[in-house]
């Protein structure tokens, strides 16, 4: 087999996959992100307390309920999704005629009881989650072994960004959800309910969150601190995409995942701050962001 | 400007533009408090409160007169801590020049970051100085001289000018109040100069301010640059007090931390961050033995001040009261 720059392809193969994983969490979390910012206006700080609730639920369902991989797929978004209705119906809609900020500041401290709960109860050592039979085992490509369910976790991502995508800029529901995120005030003269849609978006931005916390449950264990980190590089994911554009999101997420995973071959020191490097450069050529609208 | 500036220094305006005197008595009641604390408690306990309080008082000038939420403070307060302990520990520095370093490490830290922040408004300005921290986290997670999760420790405390030993705690305890008072009024007299009446100006209106001719970034950068260094300012002097720099201080839960001493306190009130950083330090003190419970009650005083209590204490007596605090 030949090499690249003295790496054996195996490796940068290797690299590549692993980059490609995180880059379906980023595209699947800062699409998330991009469809609640887009509506309602507020970044939600809980986003990653939300993804780790994803990977709980799956776990929880597993170990006390008995229900496994495939049902949790889609059970425990529909519950964290529905929690994210109580909390948007409870708390953030009395937040809408103010400063956005305070969107900020109110879901920062809903992360952190959500976080400070788990710690309290499961601690921080972390669980473990079985990858379910059915994906276990892998493929030999050839150039490189391809365990299963980290290709199901790739394909699985891409399909949950391209129906989101689909929905919000293909169908009529998307139609009024763009509508209502130009001009709130007139889309509600037109009868359409816009403070339930407002709540739905929010659940569903939840939910996404929720899904990608099950798809991660059996790659990383199922930990309170798991979102932390996570959520703060897919803010800069989301600060060098900009949130004008649902598909500037997903790709940003998949490009910078891949970038990140090439950095870990080249540069391995670089690799957990390339992405903040990549934003300080975007924010110095093109403030508003590669896909962002300008203003 | 110069027909202002001179009804200032002669006409009758001096006395309302000067320090209030409601204000004055109650620095002076405070500086009276804090000169008769260590006898009645801890003086480590009590520089922590001094440390905190400095911080979120640096951090309020930021968002409470700029009107800019950085949520990536702690990049500011551990960087310089770190770079004093270094300064002290293996460059063998006196302690005040082992806190100037730190402080000046942490201006040319919010020079640069703050230059690439301000290039975004609002909720993207919070994530990218967030963002940035997190980068300064990585940072002090990697590099060798900050001694990884170990941090920093046992750094000696030394002599005050290389003449006066800080190594009893009361004499530590009165070289950080001095630090903090002055901090803070260096701070109160920022907000109130006329650079300060442009900032609140920016803050209530941008597109105005622009229009009135001011060269908006630069105010901005000048107070994030600024309220960088002066937690830095902070954060130096707290790894002096307790010998130790560590990543607690640039996680970022500790820029959460300081937004939620402001936000309690009372965010743009002038003793708010004060009264928000005495509570805050004395609730982690007293609740230190229920471990991860301390997170969900800060969480749940987050969301109770937004939700209800938006004001902030001081804001609240402010508003009782009828005159600003």
């Amino acid at each position: 087999m030949f090499e690249l720059l003295g790496v054996p392809p195996q490796v940068l193969m290797g690299q590549l996959l692993l980059g490609l994983i995180n880059g379906s969490f980023y595209a699947v979390l800062s699409l998330g992100l991009a469809v609640i910012f887009g509506l309602l206006n507020i970044i939600n700080f809980a986003h990653g307390a939300q993804y780790m609730m994803g990977a709980f639920a799956a776990w929880m369902l597993l170990t006390y309920v008995g229900v496994g991989y495939w049902p949790a797929l889609i059970v425990a978004p529909l519950v964290v999704g529905a929690i994210g209705i109580v909390l948007e119906r409870l708390m953030l809609a009395r937040l809408y005629h103010l400063d956005h900020l305070y969107g900020l500041l109110l879901t920062f401290g809903l992360a952190l009881i959500i976080q400070g709960l788990f710690r309290n109860y499961y601690g921080i050592s972390g669980l473990p989650y079985q990858i379910p039979a059915s994906l276990s085992g892998g493929y030999n490509l050839g150039f490189m072994f391809l365990p299963t369910y980290r290709g199901w976790v790739v394909v699985a991502s891409v399909i949950v960004c391209f129906a989101t995508w689909f929905i919000i800029e293909k169908t009529k529901l998307g139609a009024y959800l763009r509508a209502a995120t130009e001009n709130p005030v007139l889309v509600g003269a037109f009868g359409i309910n816009v403070p339930r849609m407002i709540t739905l978006t929010y659940g569903f931005g939840v939910a996404l969150a929720g899904f990608a916390g099950v798809l991660a449950a059996p790659i990383y264990s199922v930990n309170p601190n798991m979102g932390a980190d996570l959520i703060i590089v897919v803010f800069a994911v989301v600060v060098i995409g900009g949130m004008g554009s649902i598909m500037g999101a997903i790709l940003t997420g998949y490009g910078l995942g891949l970038v990140e995973g090439l950095t870990r071959v080249f540069y391995p020191e670089g690799s957990a701050v390339v992405i903040f490097v990549i934003m300080a450069i975007v924010l110095l050529f093109r403030p508003e962001g590669l896909f962002g609208r300008a203003g | 400007m110069a027909i202002a500036e001179d009804t200032v220094k002669t006409g009758p305006l001096r006395e309302s533009i000067g320090m209030p005197r409601l204000h004055k008595v109650i620095f002076l009641v405070l500086l009276g408090l804090a000169l008769l604390l260590p006898y009645g408690v801890y003086p480590v306990f009590a520089m922590k409160v001094m440390c905190f309080a400095l911080f979120a008082y640096a951090f309020n000038l930021l968002l409470g007169f700029g009107g800019l939420l950085s949520f990536g403070h702690a990049a500011y307060f551990g960087g310089a801590s770190y770079v004093a302990a270094h300064a002290a520990k293996v460059w063998g520095l006196t302690p005040e020049l082992s806190i100037l370093a730190g402080t000046v490490a942490a201006a040319l830290l919010g020079l640069v970051i703050g230059a690439l922040s301000i290039r975004r408004q609002g909720i993207y300005f919070a994530m990218v100085t967030l963002a940035f921290a997190q980068m300064v986290y990585f940072f002090a997670l990697q590099v060798p001289f900050t001694g990884g999760e170990d941090g920093i420790q046992s750094v000696p405390r030394g002599d005050l000018f290389g003449l006066i030993s800080l190594r009893s705690n009361m004499a530590l305890y009165y070289f950080v109040l001095a630090i903090t008072f002055g901090g803070i009024l260096l701070i109160y007299r920022i907000v109130h100069s006329p650079f300060g009446q442009v900032l609140k100006a920016i803050r209530e209106n941008e597109p105005r301010a622009i229009s009135l001719g001011y060269q908006v970034n630069r105010y901005k950068l000048i107070v994030f640059t600024l309220s960088a260094a002066l937690a830095g300012l902070a954060g130096a002097t707290k790894s002096q007090v307790f010998q130790l720099a560590s990543l607690t201080d640039v996680h970022w839960a500790m820029s959460g931390e300081v937004v939620l001493m402001t936000l309690l306190g009372g965010m743009g009130t002038v003793f708010g961050p004060i009264v928000g950083a005495a509570v805050i330090v004395t609730m982690q003190n007293y609740l230190a033995t229920f471990g991860a419970w301390v997170t969900v009650i800060q969480g749940a005083i987050f969301v109770i001040s937004v939700l209800l209590f938006r004001e902030g204490i001081v804001g609240v007596i402010s508003k009782w009261l009828k005159r600003p605090l």
